[in-house]
């Protein structure tokens, strides 16, 4: 493994049948770095990102995550990434601590660590007094913030986070890029999916996906040269839509 | 170690503020055993008795008296005309007719055995043998008492006994009382469905809520899943059984006659099976619907064949061979054993070495089939 690199993928492949949800995408990240994965909906995004999390196993291809092989140390590759799904996935029936805590635990932090944690990161996000509450009584922004302070609570090298702001509103998208923001000066890899154009100007780097395969990859100011364009919506329409006229 | 304990403190958690849950634990044993016990009762009671009574004497009336003081039958009409007799049965208004001839009082203080006739309508094969098997136990009883009062010499009692007719002695339950039977029967059916649907809609709706991908990220070891999903069931599941026990006791006056620490013993083995066998339909299925119907298709062949409500002996060749991988029936022959007969842990050495043998057989599955990675 390279130093500085933390995801490596080469000709990695997902295939259901003859219908090839991920198609030889070949890419890497750098240490650090926030990444952006970015495709219209159904052009493999969340599949890839399942892939690389060990939730899936690949048809083809090969990757590294945090160094370890994709095939054989899945579980290795756990203990170093912390991943937020597309689907809500805290407990609702559980207070926010309480669902920090059996993440935590799962990690193998201790009771106290998590509590100390969990309070400092909510306090930065002035959410310290919603401990207790249940989360099932919490606004759909705020859950998504939970969800992404409990992805990176056992301060993993690399966060994947799978269309974190779908459904929320502009102010609580802000909101979520800086703590993304302030992952990654904390040394944190971070890898996003979305299909919101603005928010793939946060990003260093950017890989447009379609239909399976990676069509552009660079920084935003890279990719907005390379496709002639004023901003990323015309990059992604002229990728997405070749045909059309802008 | 401490993983685990996470886990079980978020099932505990999840189990206990879930308003359904308090009164799955509390409310379900004892409805169960109330409604199933009394209302599953094959015993026959107000049968209709005709006494054609040509005697008139004071014990032909006693005879009577203690006939319609059993409770099983229910005096329709006292008569000394047999034709008339004859003719209510024929109208299906009597089930049986004591036919009691003129001369027993007489016979009875030369103490010569007196022969008294008992006429069933038998269209009803069962009713006619129960009520056969009542009034036999009740001349019985009247026999002795006669022998008590000294009406019969002591010498004589063995002939009036025994005069041609066979007497069965009813062991483990002498009054053929059917709850005896029964109570432990629904204390195993009870124990396996709480325990196979609770664990069965348990993994299955992590899948549904989308939290399973959260833990499948995680590095959590598979057996510790499946340990943290069976144990807080595992301690339900004994609790339940406690409750049965306790019900059995108060209500039904049904002590354990065994040994207690057998009885939990199996009792705890038995849960692991029946956990295991929800845990992997849990793992099998992608929906809580899924998982239910999956559930009950297995539980209603496991229940009506597992000797409960029809004795396995009564049973065709085949569907006797495919009992011995119902492990309900291992369970009711175990409860009924340890509850009634008093047996040890040596006379089920071999329900145990079945039992154990699916529940390990089940777990292990279970894990397997619990992928962390989807292919």
């Amino acid at each position: 493994m390279k130093e500085n690199i933390s995801i490596e993928v080469s000709n990695l492949s997902k295939h259901y049948g003859k219908f090839k949800a991920v198609d030889e995408i070949t890419f890497d990240v750098k240490k650090g770095e926030i990444f952006g994965f970015l495709g219209a909906n159904g052009a493999g995004k969340s599949t890839a990102m399942k892939m690389l999390c060990g939730l899936l196993g690949p048809t083809s291809g090969e990757g590294t995550v945090a160094g370890f092989d994709i095939y054989k140390q899945s579980e290795q590759i756990k203990k170093n990434i912390g991943y937020m799904s597309q689907k809500f996935s805290l407990y609702n029936d559980l207070t926010v601590l309480e669902n920090m805590i059996f993440y935590g635990g799962i990690y193998g932090l201790s009771r106290k660590y998590i509590k100390e944690k969990t309070t400092t990161l909510l306090k930065e996000l002035g959410f310290d007094d919603k401990l207790g509450t249940m989360v099932s009584s919490l606004p759909l922004g705020w859950k998504q913030k939970i969800s992404f302070t409990l992805a990176h609570i056992h301060n993993p090298a690399i966060v994947f986070l799978d269309e974190p702001t779908g459904g929320v509103d502009p102010v609580t998208r802000r909101d979520f890029w800086e703590m993304i923001y302030k992952a990654a000066e904390g040394g944190t890899t971070v890898f996003v999916t979305t299909h919101y154009m603005d928010e793939a100007e946060y990003c260093d780097r950017i890989s447009m996906m379609v239909d399976g395969q990676i069509h552009g990859l660079g920084s935003p100011a890279e990719l907005k040269k390379q496709f002639e364009s004023t901003n990323m919506d015309e990059v992604f329409i002229k990728l997405a839509r070749p045909n059309e006229k802008v | 170690m401490k993983v685990l304990f996470f886990i079980l403190e978020k099932e505990f958690r999840q189990i206990f503020r879930n308003k359904a849950m308090l009164p799955i634990i509390f409310v379900i044993p004892v409805v169960q055993l109330m409604i199933l016990s009394f209302a599953v009762d094959y015993e026959i009671k107000n049968l209709k008795l005709t006494v054609v009574d040509a005697d008139r004497g004071v014990y032909s009336r006693k005879l009577t008296e203690k006939f319609t003081a059993s409770g099983y039958f229910h005096l329709l009409e006292y008569t000394s005309d047999n034709e008339e007799a004859a003719n209510l049965m024929h109208g299906w208004k009597t089930d049986v007719i004591l036919v009691i001839p003129n001369g027993f009082d007489k016979d009875l203080m030369n103490d010569e055995v007196p022969l008294v006739q008992l006429r069933m309508d038998a269209v009803d094969g069962t009713k006619a043998g129960m009520a056969a098997g009542y009034s036999q136990a009740i001349i019985r009883d009247f026999i002795f008492e006669l022998v008590g009062e000294e009406m019969i010499s002591m010498n004589k009692q063995p002939e009036f006994l025994y005069k041609g007719e066979v007497i069965p002695i009813n062991y483990y339950n002498p009054y053929m009382n059917y709850k005896v039977y029964m109570v432990p029967g629904i204390l195993a059916i009870l124990v396996t469905m709480v325990g196979a649907f609770l664990s069965s809609m348990n993994i299955v709706r992590e899948k549904e809520l989308g939290t399973i991908e959260q833990i499948n990220v995680t590095p959590i070891a598979r057996y510790q899943f499946i340990l943290g999903k069976t144990i807080p069931f595992w301690v339900i599941g004994l609790f339940e059984f406690s409750i049965g026990l306790v019900v059995a006791r108060l209500v039904f006056d049904i002590h354990v006659e065994g040994s207690l620490f057998v009885l939990y013993f199996f009792t705890s083995i038995y849960l692991f099976l029946i956990l295991g066998f929800g845990l992997l339909i849990s793992t099998v299925t992608a929906t809580q619907q899924q998982a239910m119907f999956i559930s009950w298709f297995f539980l209603v062949i496991f229940l009506l064949m597992g000797g409960l409500f029809t004795p396995v002996e009564n049973m065709p060749d085949w569907a006797q061979k495919f009992t011995y991988v119902n492990p309900v029936r291992f369970f009711i022959e175990v409860l009924r054993g340890i509850m009634l007969k008093g047996a040890g842990f040596t006379d089920l050495l071999n329900q145990f070495m079945l039992i154990s043998g699916y529940a390990i057989l089940l777990i292990w599955f279970a894990v397997r089939r619990y992928k962390k990675v989807d292919n």
